[in-house]
């Protein structure tokens, strides 16, 4: 098991007016090399219990135990767990401050006391996983990059680390369709050629259906669901009612089958409903 | 981390300090501040620590969440401790090499540091007690005879409030850019002052270039709203003065009239 919480609970502000509690005890285990993905309304406190797994907020109560280290012990290395664990915030690119693009990916892994040579590596390869070329780019200031570009390098200056956890919030906000596909695209190779974990925070049903195998779903700071992707999707009344959906293909898949028709609801993508949909008027023709 | 600054930072409450005029309060922290230069002596410190302890308890802000504010400043406060102790000549107490504890030395220290205690929880108090708006709003209204010499009320108004309208923002800012660059392993809280100095820049960079952003896009959408300035402006909610501002205002004079006395007695 690479991440094992148990009874995490956090509160902001206590004793002020300002009092909210963010997460209400929150058990999750995590196998190595699971793609998952964790989707909630906005304040349902994915934020905050991404932000515990590399130490960056210290739960009020509760253990987090990060391949075998357990983070919330006072006099554990949060170095060493950062490295273990590489957060992607949201907006990534407001992060960037360095003069070239190779400077600022090179930040994380010279923060870890790499020598040079190994960080020439890692920037190269980072940079390749993401999709930009490295001999064209890496003298160019990153200010003067595309939106597209900069979200990469920013993803690339946390994938430079070589975490065995990457946590991405909400990695393709604000971009194009073209650039969110080939993030994502990205994202997907990584996990497959490298075999690390890797947690997606989205609010897009449609990436998370096409990426996940397994989705958290999170509501007032609680875990509500835990569940393999076609299963959670299945239960779409229970996700609207905490203001939630399901993929459109999933809902036409549905709403076709309340029609009579004898077709399976737990279609994920637009490619399984194609070959569902070919199958059944097939079917019906014989 | 960097939420733990209260400076600046209103407490939300519906007690009589926060609902008395934002221009009384003004000229009360004023006198306050006065009040605080002319006192020479420790006695009537006792009555300005009642001033304070009184003004919190009607506020209802926690006595807690008032000292976290001096935090910050506990460093300019220990500075000028050490120096008055060192630098006042007079009967020496005892001496450490070179250094020599005086008792007026001592007295100083305690009596300054005292004052800028005071200073500051007395005036972090206005800003608890009254929100933003109300604030500049007050400060326009009581710069406004003015503007006829040619000060620029309404504008100095509206650069403080859009000044403090950023401050919880900046800070949420600066709160997410140091964790995003922690999660790269950047450390902001060990070294020695020059190497911390230097572990800056990976905050400070990002900090400015989105704080330009952010100005040039308020300023697009001011404008896109048709914002012209003061002049004939007119507002939702006029500042109205009470009959407990007026007696409010009339007692905290008496009052300080009495702290500022105590020097010529």
């Amino acid at each position: 098991m690479i991440i094992d919480i148990k009874n995490l609970n956090f509160i902001y502000n206590p004793n002020t007016p300002f009092e909210s509690r963010a997460l209400d005890n929150v058990n999750i285990s995590i196998e190595k090399g699971e793609f998952i993905g964790l989707i909630g309304h906005t304040g349902s406190g994915k934020s905050t219990l991404v932000q515990h797994l590399n130490g960056l907020i210290k739960p009020t109560s509760g253990e987090i135990i990060i391949d075998g280290t357990n983070i919330t012990d006072k006099d554990v290395k949060l170095k060493s767990i950062r490295q273990k664990v590489g957060l992607v915030f949201q907006y990534p690119e407001y992060q960037l401050f360095e003069e070239s693009v190779y400077k600022d990916i090179a930040f994380g892994p010279s923060n870890l006391g790499l020598d040079e040579s190994e960080v020439h590596i890692r920037v190269k390869d980072a940079m390749e996983v993401v999709g930009l070329d490295f001999e064209s780019l890496k003298d160019r200031s990153p200010f003067e990059l595309s939106g597209g570009q900069k979200r990469r390098v920013a993803i690339a200056g946390v994938i430079a680390m070589k975490p065995k956890v990457l946590v991405l919030d909400e990695p393709t906000a604000g971009l194009d369709p073209h650039g969110r596909d080939e993030i994502l695209n990205e994202i997907h190779e990584l996990f497959k050629k490298e075999g690390i974990t890797i947690i997606l925070v989205s609010h897009s049903m449609e990436d998370v259906a096409k990426l996940v195998d397994r989705i958290l779903v999170m509501h007032q700071g609680k875990i509500v669901m835990d569940d393999k992707t076609r299963e959670i999707f299945k239960r779409a009344d229970e996700l609207e009612r905490i203001g939630l959906g399901i993929p459109q293909i999933t809902k036409f898949m549905r709403e076709f089958k309340t029609l009579g028709k004898d077709v399976r609801e737990d279609i994920l993508t637009v490619q399984e409903a194609k070959e569902e949909l070919l199958r059944y008027f097939k079917e019906k023709r014989r | 981390m960097i939420k733990d600054i209260t400076i600046g930072q209103y407490f939300p409450g519906d007690t009589f300090i926060h609902r008395l005029d934002p221009r009384i309060k003004i000229i009360i922290v004023a006198l306050f501040i006065a009040s605080l230069f002319f006192i020479d002596n420790f006695y009537p410190y006792i009555l300005v620590v009642g001033f304070i302890y009184g003004a919190v308890q009607l506020s209802k802000v926690p006595l807690k969440f008032i000292l976290k504010g001096l935090k910050p400043l506990m460093f300019i406060i220990m500075i000028t401790f050490v120096i008055n102790i060192f630098m006042t000549k007079g009967e020496v107490l005892f001496e450490i090499g070179p250094l020599a504890v005086t008792k007026e030395g001592l007295r100083q220290a305690v009596f300054m540091a005292l004052r800028l205690i005071f200073l500051i929880t007395g005036t972090s108090l206005l800003t608890l007690t009254t929100s933003p708006i109300a604030l500049t709003d007050g400060i326009e209204k009581l710069l406004s005879p003015f503007k006829k010499v040619g000060l620029p009320a309404h504008e100095l108004a509206m650069m403080m409030t859009i000044a403090l309208r950023f401050i919880p923002t900046l800070l949420e800012e600066t709160d997410k850019i140091m964790k995003a660059q922690m999660a790269r392993g950047a450390d902001f809280e060990s070294g020695n002052i020059l190497r911390r100095a230097k572990n800056l820049v990976p905050l400070l960079v990002p900090l400015f270039i989105n704080a330009f952003r952010r100005a040039d896009e308020l300023a697009t959408a001011m404008e896109a709203r048709c914002y012209r300035g003061g002049d004939s402006r007119t507002r939702l909610n006029e500042l109205m003065l009470k009959r407990s501002d007026i007696v409010t205002l009339g007692a905290m004079i008496l009052f300080f009239g009495l702290i500022i006395s105590t020097r010529y007695i």
